[in-house]
């Protein structure tokens, strides 16, 4: 069976960028401010917020830690160099350090958990600075699965990419003229030496993304899901991945005391009154 | 301002009290052509130009929203239109949620939000979206049908989608009627987005006499896919198309554009006319003033040739309806 995440770009293009520019206009901003880490999802994050916005009021953050692969550094700068945006470097490691230090013992996870807080907090500072709202570099993949800190790299004031897979996001890119070297790398959250997306997920997100498509987007059954050609471990691993990850899509739960609890009772879109 | 044309000619039908058709007229071409005279004795053809607004609107703030309902008035009268059409809520915004009962309104003349589109309906027909409120705060999605500076017609939502990203039930009351009513152009029935996805509404606006159906949404575009369309608005399109096909009657769509938070809406108003054919498109996500001409005098033409509604059966309609209902 031929699983079909093919997207029109230009249409996506259309709404993405028209998304941007009204959900940051109609609540009196007009700058956006990206977290670029050299990977395909902040540069294509950066490109529709170019297109929406103008390049003038974009900034590019470029935020490595000692030990971050210099390839991010540099294609981070290619994109930069590519969309014509400002841009800031600012190390973390003398941030983070400290924190990482203080226990011989801390395991990777807890050290990319630090990493990921650490340019979250550098990133909403200086939107501040530069008067702009933080655009989320957040693919439909990684939200599903969990693969992502929670308060880290979720953070963001509006996530353009949220609703493309990951192969749908390297789509896109190809027609937002993304630099080439970028599509073409292995996906890595680059927190350690060596790491890729892929190797430590232990699949591929050509494969994840089919099955997730069917299962959320076509609303399949696992026995439809193994028709389609799937295994059923495999399923089972990947819906058992997405339920345990429902905690990070959502704010933490209130609990209910009066007539009206936020959450719950008390209901209004963030654009309410714009 | 999207795609517009003017009309093909100046709008000639006011102050008709009564419409009849003269078949004898010697003006009458034995082949098919026909004309409208008004009981005065004078021979119009019957044409209604009309204006299809998409806006975006700001999401509860109904005085914003006013404002930009006169701006497309102003500039519909500018091209002479004889009616524009407002989206669903047009004033109000859409995912209102606990927003509904502070941006309520009724349709009377004294009411600050009504007064002057009231005002405005002395030169042009006018359908606006909002939250109509009962004597008895029950709150309804309603469409409101003005012309010559008082109500003429108002619907409310029947169909209130309460699945996938609809939350409709939550925050409304259901309407519980179906009317078709008189206007200056001839009979109309007006329906709201869910509404139309019910066949039967249609189809009761039809035999209660509907040649004109004007349909207002406010529908998030949704099912990216490699074509250029979503499948949002070509679910809609084909389900509009399909109506003037099956009612030979004319469709209008007046669909709003914007964004409420994640949600877009994609705006595409559509005119189609009584075989199906598409008269008019606006474009997708934009803010447009969509112009169309609609020659009336199509319906008896279409009518002669496809006789649907002449052979309808609804003695038999009723029959199965009852043997149906009456099993459940």
């Amino acid at each position: 069976m031929k699983i079909e995440l093919k997207i029109n770009t230009d249409l996506a293009r259309k709404i993405l960028t028209g998304f941007i520019k009204s959900e940051i206009h109609r609540v009196g901003f007009t700058h956006a401010v990206v977290n670029l880490s050299g990977g395909l999802d902040s540069a294509v994050s950066l490109a529709l917020a170019v297109e929406a916005l103008g390049a003038e009021n974009v900034m590019a953050l470029r935020l490595p830690y000692r030990l971050s692969s210099p390839d991010s550094l540099e294609h981070a700068q290619l994109v930069i160099d590519q969309f014509k945006v400002q841009s800031e470097t600012v190390d973390i490691s003398e941030m983070a350090d400290p924190l990482i230090k203080s226990d011989p013992n801390m395991s990777k996870a807890r050290k990319g958990n630090i990493m990921a807080r650490t340019r979250m907090i550098v990133l909403y500072d200086r939107t501040e600075v530069f008067k702009g709202l933080a655009v989320g570099t957040s693919n439909k993949t990684e939200i599903l699965l969990g693969y992502s800190t929670l308060w880290g790299d979720m953070a963001s004031a509006i996530n353009p990419i949220g609703d493309l897979y990951k192969t749908q996001v390297r789509q896109l890119a190809q027609t937002l003229k993304v630099p080439q070297p970028i599509i073409d790398k292995a996906p890595s959250a680059d927190l350690w030496e060596g790491q890729t997306d892929e190797g430590e997920l232990g699949f591929t997100y050509e494969r994840v993304d089919k099955l997730l498509y069917l299962l959320v987007d076509k609303r399949y059954t696992i026995q439809d899901c193994m028709d389609a050609g799937f295994e059923e471990a495999f399923i089972r691993t990947i819906i058992k991945r997405v339920q345990r990850n429902q905690f990070k899509r959502m704010m933490p739960p209130i609990a209910k005391l009066s007539n009206r609890t936020i959450g719950y009772d008390f209901l209004y879109l963030r654009d309410w009154g714009t | 301002m999207g795609r517009s044309r003017k009309p093909l000619w100046a709008s000639v039908h006011r102050g008709f009290e009564s419409l009849s058709l003269r078949q004898s007229d010697p003006m009458d071409n034995p082949f098919g052509s026909f004309f409208i005279s008004n009981k005065r004795g004078k021979i119009r053809p019957m044409q209604l130009t009309l204006a299809l607004a998409q806006i975006a609107t700001n999401l509860g703030d109904v005085k914003a929203n006013l404002d930009k309902h006169l701006d497309f008035i102003k500039q519909a009268k500018a091209q002479k239109a004889d009616l524009i059409v407002f989206p669903e809520l047009s004033l109000t915004g859409y995912a209102l949620q606990d927003i509904v009962a502070s941006v309520a309104c009724k349709p009377e003349d004294d009411d600050p939000v009504f007064a002057p589109l009231l005002e405005a309906s002395r030169d042009l027909d006018l359908v606006v979206g909002f939250v109509e409120e009962d004597s008895r705060h029950r709150f309804y999605i309603a469409s409101a049908y003005l012309s010559g500076g008082r109500v003429l017609h108002v619907h409310r939502k029947i169909y209130l989608p309460t699945y996938s990203l609809f939350d409709e039930g939550r925050f409304f009351a259901r309407g519980d009627s179906v009317r078709a009513f008189d206007t200056r152009f001839g009979r109309v029935g007006m329906l709201i987005c869910e509404d139309f996805w019910h066949v039967s509404t249609p189809y009761l606006l039809w035999l209660d006499g509907a040649d004109i159906f004007l349909f207002s949404s406010a529908s998030p575009g949704r099912g990216l896919n490699e074509y250029d369309k979503l499948e949002s608005a070509y679910w809609v399109e084909n389900v509009n198309q399909s109506y003037s096909n099956a009612f030979t009657s004319f469709v209008v769509h007046s669909n709003r554009v914007g964004f409420e938070d994640g949600l877009n809406f994609w705006g595409g108003a559509t005119v189609y006319g009584t075989n199906g054919e598409l008269m008019a498109h606006g474009p997708y996500f934009e803010e447009a003033l969509t112009m169309a001409t609609l020659d009336l005098n199509k319906i008896r033409r279409t009518r002669s040739r496809l006789p649907l509604l002449r052979d309808e059966r609804t003695d038999l309609v009723q029959k199965e309806l009852e043997r149906i209902l009456s099993k459940q």
